[in-house]
């Protein structure tokens, strides 16, 4: 079947049909959250290899619990423990976890392309949680299953997203995958961070610095997460920021009156969100994490299972006959 | 390989005579329905176990719960099985704790598949008593699985194939022997 994967990489090769099954797939797992015992054995005896060269807490632990609520065992490499700090290279140290044979890598790394680069190197499925400052595809998914579950149809949807969008592979995925449905994407921000290139990131993409204009009729907001270390004298202090394009309330209702605001994390309250609008019912980023988990679970099992080789019918498989 | 009609097992007229008698002996067996629930198994379980919900109902004047149970997450074939595997949703809006609940499913053959929704079940709670319910009953067993109401038994062959078509589903009526021809 043309809509099967062997890795996720990036979401902008992805056709529509492709981003629709897995969003599908995710529903019977958002569901599984809410049971009492949340441990399936599904995936009991494989092994996903969490390899975060970049630190990450909530993807980490979100890619781990998925993987744990599947039944799969996890090896854990992580930044601050990694021999990469000895000097081994990004192909070594994965060839090293490959050769303890897990059933599918999750790689995190702080440069552009290192998800693909690993998946030529390797016989398993790669799964990108993030690479430098190209893409985060589970996010954008999660972000995706949200917005929908909120009953937005993404075709025609005002999209509108806010902050550093230069350096946001969550922007990034995010605008590949929404525009693909026919949304319409609005970027904002200080305009060192919304430079002329992103227009090729989409067709029909606006780009427009100041944020009340951006509002206006949104039918989504995704504030981005504001490193502060990029935040300094002379060209933006935090205060210019916060002045300029911190989520508030009274901003907020420029939108739509049933807007929803998504972050997705971890969100500074005080700097790119006001924590009433964080706090209020519009807000959907609780839902995001939850929805992290599903989507995440359906991405495993897809690509462990899925991708599993045909061998002989089993007799009593319900997709056989009887 | 070719899979070719041997010969048609029953009308639709016989199905809709054998689950209005499987319905009455749910009735008389589970103490007038009292506390019980059916669940059917993805995918012809699901009409099957609409119909006899139906007609419980109407014979025992209790409301009577249906769920639908997706076994995909639970199959001990995942590994080896040919087609790629697509999970779907298990709808089951009750508590199934202490609920006396009734399996349904349209072909018994190795017990797998009960085993799979069994495992999905006690995922959703502790029911007091999980019984099976089958419109066919076709033998070969791999697991001690046995139905507590079974609409028929065949004999049946290892290259045989039991087909159950129901309107809902297939849009015609009526259960096959297949046979698989080189």
């Amino acid at each position: 079947m043309s809509h099967r994967f062997r890795h996720l990489l990036a979401i902008e090769p992805l056709t529509r049909e492709q981003i629709t099954f897995l969003l599908d797939q995710a529903k019977p797992f958002q569901e599984f959250q809410r049971y009492p015992l949340k441990k399936l054995a599904t995936l009991r005896g494989k092994t996903v290899a969490l390899a975060f060269f970049e630190n990450s807490t909530r993807t980490r632990i979100s890619f781990s619990t998925a993987a744990s609520r599947l039944g799969a065992d996890q090896m854990n490499l992580q930044a601050e423990s990694s021999s990469l700090k000895k000097g081994e290279s990004l192909s070594d140290t994965v060839l090293t976890l490959e050769a303890m044979k897990p059933d599918a890598i999750v790689i995190r790394h702080g440069s552009s392309g290192a998800a693909e680069f690993i998946s030529h190197r390797v016989d398993v499925p790669v799964i990108n949680a993030g690479d430098g400052t190209h893409e985060h595809p589970t996010q954008a998914l999660l972000d995706a299953l949200t917005i929908r579950d909120r009953s937005r149809s993404f075709d025609n949807c005002n999209i509108t997203i806010i902050g550093d969008i230069l350096h946001s592979r969550v922007a990034r995925s995010n605008v590949h995958l929404l525009s693909k449905f026919g949304a319409h994407i609005t970027l904002c921000g200080p305009a060192m961070w919304l430079p002329r290139e992103l227009d090729s990131l989409a067709p029909g993409i606006r780009r427009v610095p100041r944020l009340e204009e951006a509002l206006d009729g949104a039918d989504v907001i995704m504030a981005l997460r504001i490193q502060q270390e990029r935040l300094h004298e002379p060209s933006l202090s935090a205060d210019e920021y916060i002045l300029r394009y911190q989520l508030t309330p009274s901003r907020v209702r420029l939108a739509k009156s049933n807007a929803i605001v998504l972050h997705p994390g971890p969100m500074i309250r005080g700097l790119e969100i006001d924590p009433v609008v964080a706090d209020s019912l519009q807000s959907c980023i609780l839902e995001q994490v939850t929805n992290g988990l599903a989507i995440r679970m359906a991405i495993l099992f897809e690509l462990i299972a899925g991708s599993a080789e045909p061998q002989e019918q089993a007799k009593d498989s319900p997709h056989a006959a009887h | 390989m070719r899979i070719i009609e041997k010969r048609q097992l029953m009308s639709a007229d016989e199905i809709r005579r054998t689950l209005e008698r499987l319905a009455h002996e749910i009735v008389e067996n589970t103490g007038g329905a009292k506390d019980l629930a059916l669940i059917g198994v993805r995918r012809r379980g699901i009409p099957l176990a609409e119909r006899l919900a139906k007609s419980i109902r109407a014979s025992s004047k209790a409301e009577i719960p249906v769920g639908t149970l997706d076994i995909t997450l639970y199959r001990d074939d995942l590994s080896t099985v040919a087609p790629q595997p697509v999970v779907q949703s298990s709808e089951i809006p009750f508590p199934v704790d202490d609920r006396d609940i009734l399996l349904v499913d349209d072909v018994l053959y190795t017990g797998r598949t009960v085993r799979a929704a069994m495992n999905g079940l006690f995922d959703l709670g502790r029911p007091r008593r999980i019984r099976l319910c089958v419109l066919i009953d076709r033998g070969h067993r791999e697991l001690p699985v046995e139905a507590s109401f079974i609409g028929r038994t065949v004999e049946t062959t290892d290259a045989e194939i039991i087909e159950v078509r129901l309107n809902e589903i297939d849009k015609e009526e009526r259960v096959m022997v297949m046979d698989r021809v080189d």
